[in-house]
């Protein structure tokens, strides 16, 4: 396990160290930062007193160097909008775009667990059949069209749940959540169902396929035998071993969903990390979308290597493979 | 991105092939049992015609701005415009009758698609069936880069890549190229694994055939039936993909307006009660969408080896 271990993680660092080298090449390729930041009017001292403040006068592998340098020590540059430290903005913004991602979580697991085991148990009603090419739809409908519509009818038309923003705060431990408020639960209702479609209609499909699977077990049929209820069986046996899966799955996902809260933030003005990059695209501040990059690459890498531990530790012929190989 | 697998094959048996009944004609026939497949391929290639022979039929051609007038923005769906065509589903701030403006959006929507599929599945194909016939360090290399690659969301990937490259047709086509190839590749060499210890494959090499030859022309042609399945699921990905990143702003240019770009331009005018601007790209949208996915999962019942072989 250890030397599994020790390859597991050192992959990791090679990807971080590789995806590092990428994203400040590719952003050093972005149009020019001083003629978008200097006032127009601005003559040549003052851009050239600009160029040396953000270090832009040195050579490329020097500014690759003081990037990596500075990366090391958790600095990777001051925004050049918010005069900030990039990490600083950034993390300012995480609370929100967790909330919003753990939400849609909870909202897909709620919609998508009880119809997938209603369309599991009976595959071949009405109502489970209409659950399933349901969810295709679900994979179907884009991402931010869903949010438009769901602006239109429940903001514009109905008037009922507010169209953008977050809403009221709670200061809890040092940092700022909307959950503790009926007015930030409202600014939360329709960014988190739209993030949540798409997770929700995978569910379903995982959920329906486990169900059936279950509910041919002997496990099952002994229980049945035991003369248990129908909904015991249904809500005890049933639920808990088709939940493996789900759990996997869903545990994987939680990154696409902060990689999707980009889309769903930015339909609904929400001010997380997601609508901060892109803000930064638009304005090229180049050390926020390096920040946010950096972050979320060692987000991405982090959970993979959680997943991959937890399967090795599972299922002892993950890591023999690895080992040798 | 791509719709899970995880599916339960309809019990519906083919029946075995009659003598002379070529393999062709038994997946044609196969494919029309399924009336909402037939029903989504009708619609898929209404549409496609609809959108390559717009310039013939719609009312109006919404990149002449010439024959624009300012005088018929934000019309609602049903009024008259100036030149004395109904514009059924309303106009935009421009004056542009929705109508074609969503057939010619349709058309770019569908080059993007169906380009960035065709050259991603070749890229992908190729690199698949080298790694699974080279075997060795090669393919944990490639087969390492594919991994990397699928690790990251492809909307992010292809956010970041529109960011270094700018706006334009081309420049979205590329991103999606690279944000796809590694599907092909990984199921191009899920494929390969198998069919590579075939007895035509030792037959080949036991010829004295050239490698390229052995690969491209016995391996690949045998590992196509996954590939379709996979490459027409990913149009409608690719499709939906590229109306994100124009709604982002950072995909196709304002002048080639895309689905996605249509339904950004509404957005500003949502708030006000202008509903028709965002609402019927996004729904033309959705139909193309749909009908692709429907014919994708009958091709993959179809092309299933358990069903056919």
């Amino acid at each position: 396990m250890l030397v599994y271990l020790i390859r597991r993680i050192g992959q990791s660092l090679l990807v971080v160290a590789v995806m590092a080298t990428l994203v400040f090449l590719a952003i050093f390729a972005v149009g020019d930062p001083v003629a978008i930041l200097a006032n127009p009017e601005a003559d040549q001292r003052e851009l050239d007193a600009i160029t040396a403040r953000l270090g832009l006068d040195r050579p490329m592998y020097e500014q690759f160097g003081i990037f990596v340098w500075n990366a090391l020590q958790g600095d990777l540059g001051r925004s050049f909008v918010y005069a900030e430290p990039a990490t600083q903005v950034i993390l300012q913004r995480l609370p929100a775009t967790l909330e919003l991602a753990f939400v849609g979580l909870l909202f897909s697991i709620l919609i998508g667990i009880p119809l997938g085991v209603i369309a599991g148990l009976k595959p071949d009603s009405f109502f489970g059949r209409s659950i399933m090419s349901t969810s295709i739809l679900g994979f179907s409908l884009p991402n931010f069209w869903v949010g438009l519509m769901l602006i239109l009818i429940f903001a514009v038309q109905l008037r009922w749940l507010p169209a953008s923003g977050r809403g009221e705060t709670v200061n809890v431990l040092g940092v700022q959540l909307a959950l503790f408020t009926a007015n930030g639960w409202a600014h939360l209702i329709l960014p988190a169902i739209t993030l949540a479609l798409y997770k929700a209609a995978l569910v379903i499909r995982i959920a329906q396929a486990g169900t059936r699977d279950v509910i041919l077990q002997d496990y099952i049929r002994f229980a049945r035998a035991k003369g248990l209820s129908y909904r015991r069986i249904v809500g005890v046996h049933v639920l808990k071993n088709m939940m493996i899966p789900v759990v996997t799955v869903l545990g994987l996902e939680l990154g696409s969903m902060i990689a999707f809260a980009v889309v769903t933030e930015t339909v609904f003005a929400y001010p997380g990390m997601g609508k901060l990059l892109i803000d930064s695209i638009n304005r090229l501040d180049r050390p926020v979308i390096v920040a946010y990059l950096m972050m979320t690459v060692i987000i991405f890498v982090v959970i993979n290597l959680v997943v991959d531990l937890l399967y090795a530790a599972i299922d002892p012929r993950v890591r023999l493979s690895e080992a040798k190989g | 991105m791509t719709t899970p697998s995880i599916k339960v094959a309809p019990e519906a048996a083919v029946k075995p092939a009659d003598k002379g009944e070529s393999l062709f004609k038994r997946h044609v026939a196969s494919f029309f049992q399924s009336w909402s497949a037939v029903v989504g391929l009708f619609v898929l290639v209404t549409l496609v015609i609809a959108a390559f022979t717009a310039p013939w039929f719609a009312p109006q051609n919404p990149y002449d701005l010439a024959t624009l007038s300012i005088m018929d923005n934000m019309l609602p769906p049903g009024e008259t415009l100036d030149t004395g065509v109904v514009a059924i589903l309303g106009t935009d701030e421009l004056g542009r009758d929705m109508f074609s403006a969503i057939l010619y959006g349709l058309r770019v929507s569908l080059i993007v698609g169906a380009s960035s599929v065709l050259f991603a599945a070749m890229i992908g194909a190729s690199v698949g069936v080298l790694a699974a016939y080279a075997g060795g360090r090669i393919e944990t290399f490639l087969m390492r880069v594919v991994d990397l690659q699928l690790s990251f969301p492809s909307i992010l990937v292809a956010l970041v890549l529109l960011a270094v490259f700018g706006r334009g047709v081309d420049k979205v086509v590329i991103a999606l190229i690279i944000v796809q190839w590694a599907y092909y590749a990984r199921t191009v060499r899920g494929s390969a694994l198998v069919e590579k210890r075939r007895e035509y494959i030792e037959a080949a090499r036991c010829l004295a055939l050239p490698k390229s030859r052995v690969v491209f022309r016995h391996l690949l042609p045998n590992c196509l039936p996954p590939l379709i399945v996979v490459a027409t699921v990913q149009i409608a990905n690719a499709i939906a993909l590229e109306s994100t990143l124009s709604f982002l702003g950072v995909g196709v240019p304002v002048t080639e307006p895309s689905l996605g770009m249509l339904i950004a331009n509404g957005y500003r005018y949502l708030l006000s009660g202008n509903y028709w601007i965002s609402t019927f790209p996004g729904v033309a949208l959705v139909i193309v969408i749909v009908a692709i996915n429907l014919v994708g999962d009958r091709l993959r019942d179809v092309l299933n080896p358990r069903l056919s072989r």
